[in-house]
């Protein structure tokens, strides 16, 4: 008989076994990121392409796994999003330098650049891939420990390519521990993380109810609040482009983006060329009763019908009794009203577009920014026109940090058709109860240790060029005399770490009830 | 020292131990342990130490590791210590859990002790049984504990002064790394087993020489001899794998576990025991009885921490701590050439050598004196015994560092006189 592991006292759900869980990891990870910092920039660089290189090549297969687990978006398009967060995201950053001190000879001033250390990083299950990928480099090209925790319903996928990279990051020179992942992330066990005195920062996308809880949990957060993202289109745009522009970017992974249009404002004398060219690029414009249906279909008493996230337009369509074509890409909504009375004005993750028709651009904005005022504070906003003085006025009005001009604001608001920072967190600033307002990169994963001067003329600055900080490298291995083979890595497939006893993966209709449950807190008003 | 600790060591004196506890003052160490938490010992007086004496892996974990306590406390809703005598739930989970990642796929039985000794015993009874003859090989300076029969395999010390030394020629000893001796000892194939602790520790862990346990392994083959392995102190991934034997590719007949195995929490003891050698468990399974041996409760501590020292994590930071407190080491080693001579390490299993004949000593001392707590080897006072814990946090690492360098100063200016009070290059 083969002798069998049981557990006869299970105390997986204890605070106690909790916090011993997410210690240990955490611990791991300090070491790592104390060793990491000890790498030069040659060192470290050469760690993110690697770690890039894979992602890259891997988008697809990702893709196409995210797809399969989660139930949203289009595979094709999560490529592309995977891709872009390998290897132009490291290019975007190529030229600075976060690990070389800088020496500033007019202030006086040499500014050591000091890792943050452990990063705790929440995924969605809507971006999980491009989310991990994107979060992975900012750590790794600041030389930054992190740790994931991966939405429950992208679970798989996530840990799957979170062991690849880390596996690359260690075999291109990363010290182990770099990047690891909470493989069976809970609820209480990652307030555990985020609460934790060994966890530098907690950089937060998701569900509001988790970035809250991550700017609860008393350590430093990084996290960001829901999009609803309001687009104008005045009556100087171009509007055979600005119409295949917003059904480019509000099919994209068919909405599954926090970025993407939710609410599309036109200006009356304009209504009728806009609907006309919109359905030129596959809009399908919806009748009253459509609407009605519409309405009722994706907001229920208890709010947004989560089954909708992230699906094609014409599945939208037959669910709720709608005869549409089946080359139609979004479904337009046309809506008399937007604030409380009208849920259509809310986010929604799905396809569909409100369309709203003012009289003056006055109103326009002062709609815009009821939009806003609905969900979405911080996050971003789009308008089509040539003049500057509208999109001034815009910009100058709506409450968000990101205003995308003649672009998709899907790709546009996260950097992939603007000169934005490429980014998959989208800080949402003061107005959306975030921490910083422009789209997350390296830069706020490192802070600066400045040797300041005397600042007298008496007093000169003294020759740092060729000056170091001691980056000693990995730390040498330690002999284990009369071992054969001491000195070789005993790395081993890692197992998981997280509680296992008695508990099994929460079944298709758990996972289905926590994704609702969050999505419902953040389409709540 | 404040009165109340005076006062408490005048009853410490009159009703526990008066040797012991006059040695330690006279040897200028007044602690009294009170507080523990983590890898920190609180002396009663309010004095902090970082904890790397561990007892031989005792709290290889932590004191009062949380999780550990949590799995006393909850067991504690069910289970007490058992009966002995009857099939038990917990003793056999642990077991199957033991024989899980026993060393060799043959061990399968295990039977229990309440401490070390105990099981110590229960080995070297096993293998007399199974071999049907009594002669037991062991280490000069070897220590496997202070029973009736470990004590016989140990450094007379401990048994002459209780009239226990072996008096019927039974137990050999033979140096360490000296294959010639051991096949020696072993030629007339009369000796049941040979008893090794793979990295011997009170005696301040000299290394194995590449190829002598495997060969000691070879020899007991070659003579019909058992290989007993103590993994007491090497085992629980202190020197990077659950079992140290394994490193030198060992297979042992019959594996002694104890200390660490109870978390510092319950003490236990388990011999793991391969199918051959386990004849006495069918023949007569009353053999060897124990009522506090193998508690149930000590069962349920044990598992948790056979899970807990598997996770990867674990086996990351061995390495981490390993080679973090060896770099540090080899910076001070290299500040003090004349008297910091040598390290000896296996993972976390540390000995550091010093070029005195009781050098240890006053390291300990000035050690104690900056907040550590590590003790000398007992049967070689020239090495200190320097034992991180397997989960110790890089701050603490670095504390540790810090702290050495200034107590090996201190030491080495007492023994070797301070002669250059030139500024020292820091470590």
């Amino acid at each position: 008989m083969e002798p069998q592991v049981r557990t006869l006292v299970d105390i997986a759900d204890t605070p106690a076994a909790l916090a011993g869980q997410a210690d240990i990891v955490l611990e791991r990870a300090r070491w790592a990121a104390e060793v990491f910092r000890r790498f030069d920039q040659k060192l470290t660089m050469s760690i993110v392409d690697a770690v890039a290189k894979v992602a890259h090549e891997n988008a697809g297969r990702y893709a196409d796994w995210a797809v399969e687990e989660t139930g949203f978006g289009v595979a094709a398009h999560k490529k592309i999003k995977n891709e872009l967060t390998a290897h132009p995201l490291v290019d975007f950053y190529r030229d600075q330098d976060f690990v070389t001190p800088r020496i500033d000879e007019s202030r006086k001033m040499v500014e050591i650049p000091r890792p943050a250390g452990v990063i705790l990083a929440l995924t969605p299950s809507t971006n999980p891939i491009a989310t991990i990928n994107y979060k992975i480099l900012i750590a790794l090209m600041t030389r930054n420990a992190i740790v994931i925790s991966p939405h429950p319903a992208a679970r798989e996928c996530s840990v799957d390519a979170a062991h690849l990279l880390s596996k690359v990051a260690q075999e291109a020179g990363a010290p182990d521990g770099v990047i690891q992942i909470i493989e069976h992330p809970t609820i209480p066990l990652v307030e555990e993380f985020m609460r934790s005195k060994k966890t530098s920062v907690t950089l937060a996308t998701g569900g509001n109810a988790m970035v809250r809880s991550a700017y609860s949990s008393s350590n430093p957060a990084i996290g960001v609040g829901p999009g609803n993202a309001p687009v104008l289109v005045d009556d100087t745009a171009d509007i055979d482009k600005a119409a295949k522009r917003i059904i480019e970017s509000k099919s994209f992974d068919n909405s599954a983006l926090c970025t993407n249009e939710s609410v599309l404002i036109a200006l009356e004398s304009i209504d009728k060329r806009l609907c006309q060219a919109l359905r030129q690029n596959g809009a399908y414009i919806c009748d009253a009763d459509d609407v009605e249906r519409l309405r009722r279909y994706l907001f229920h008493d208890r709010g947004f019908n989560v089954e909708t996230v992230g699906r094609d337009a014409v599945w939208i369509a037959k669910e709720c009794g709608i005869r549409v074509p089946e080359n139609i890409k979004v479904l337009v909504a046309p809506i008399g009203q937007i604030g409380v009375e009208e849920p259509l004005s809310r986010e929604k993750l799905c396809p569909v577009l409100a369309y709203h028709v003012v009289r003056t651009r006055s109103q326009a904005i002062s709609q815009a920014r009821a939009v806003l005022r609905i969900a979405g504070a911080g996050h971003s906003a789009a308008i089509h026109t040539s003049d500057e003085t509208a999109a001034m006025e815009f910009a100058g009005a709506v409450e968000v940090y990101r205003v995308v001009v003649n672009a998709p604001c899907t790709q546009g608001a996260a950097g992939f058709a603007t000169a934005l920072a490429p980014t998959f967190t989208v800080g949402t600033g003061y107005f959306g109860r975030s921490s910083i307002g422009e789209n997350i990169g390296p830069q706020h994963l490192v802070h600066w240790t400045r040797l300041a001067y005397n600042s007298s003329p008496d007093e000169p600055f003294g020759s740092y060029h060729g000056v170091s900080v001691n980056l000693a490298g990995p730390l040498p291995t330690a002999p284990a005399d009369g071992v054969p083979g001491s000195s070789r890595s005993t790395l081993r497939p890692s197992s998981s770490s997280a509680p296992t006893e008695g508990s099994t993966d929460p079944s298709r209709e758990e996972l289905r009830k926590l994704i609702a449950e969050e999505l419902r807190f953040i389409l709540r008003h | 020292m404040s009165e109340a600790k005076l006062d408490f060591l005048d009853r410490s004196r009159a009703f526990w131990n008066p040797g012991k506890t006059q040695d330690w003052q006279d040897m200028g160490i007044d602690l009294v342990i009170d507080r523990r938490e983590g890898y920190y010992l609180y002396d009663m007086d309010g004095h902090r130490l970082i904890d790397l004496h561990l007892n031989g892996g005792t709290y290889n974990l932590g004191h009062r590791n949380p999780e550990l306590v949590q799995a006393l406390k909850t067991g504690s809703e069910r289970f007490d210590m058992g009966n002995h005598h009857f099939p038990a739930l917990a003793r056999t989970a642990l077991a199957e859990a033991l024989a899980a990642c026993a060393p060799s796929p043959d061990m399968r039985y295990t039977a229990y002790g309440s401490g070390g000794g105990e099981a110590i015993d229960i080995a070297l009874k096993t293998a007399r049984h199974a071999t049907q003859k009594r002669k037991i090989v062991s280490i000069i300076k070897a220590y496997h504990g202070h029973t009736g029969l470990a004590v016989k395999t140990g450094d007379d010390r401990f048994s002459k002064l209780f009239l226990s030394e072996d008096t019927e020629g039974e137990f050999i000893q033979v140096p360490f790394n000296d294959l010639n001796a051991m096949e020696d000892a072993l030629r007339g194939r009369d000796v049941a087993a040979v008893i090794m602790e793979t990295i011997p520790a009170t005696y301040g862990f000299p290394m194995p020489h590449e190829g002598y346990l495997p060969g000691v392994k070879q020899l007991c083959e070659r003579y019909d001899a058992l290989y007993i392995a103590d993994e007491v102190q090497t085992g629980l991934m202190r020197c990077g794998e659950i079992w140290a034997c394994t490193k030198y590719g060992i297979e042992p007949d019959i594996m002694v576990t104890g200390k660490g195995i109870g978390g510092g929490i319950y003490p236990i003891a388990c011999v793991l025991i391969s199918e051959r050698c386990g004849g006495w468990l069918k023949e007569d399974g009353f053999g060897h009885i124990s009522t506090g041996g193998g508690a149930e409760l000590g069962c349920i501590v044990a598992m948790k921490v056979l899970e807990m020292v598997q996770r990867p994590e674990v086996r990351t930071m061995v390495r981490y701590i390993s080679d973090y407190m060896r770099a540090g080491l080899d910076q001070i080693m290299a500040a003090y050439p004349d008297f910091f001579i040598g390290i000896r390490q296996h993972g976390v299993v540390m000995g550091l050598e010093f070029n005195h004949e009781q050098g240890a000593k006053p390291v300990m001392k000035h050690l104690y004196d900056n907040g550590v707590w590590a003790i000398f080897s007992s049967l070689d006072p020239r090495v200190l015994q320097f034992k991180p814990g397997l989960l110790m946090t890089q701050a603490d690492c670095e504390e540790v560092i810090r702290r050495v360098e200034i107590a090996v100063g201190l030491a080495r200016d007492e023994v070797m006189g301070a002669s250059h009070h030139t500024y020292r290059k820091s470590a």
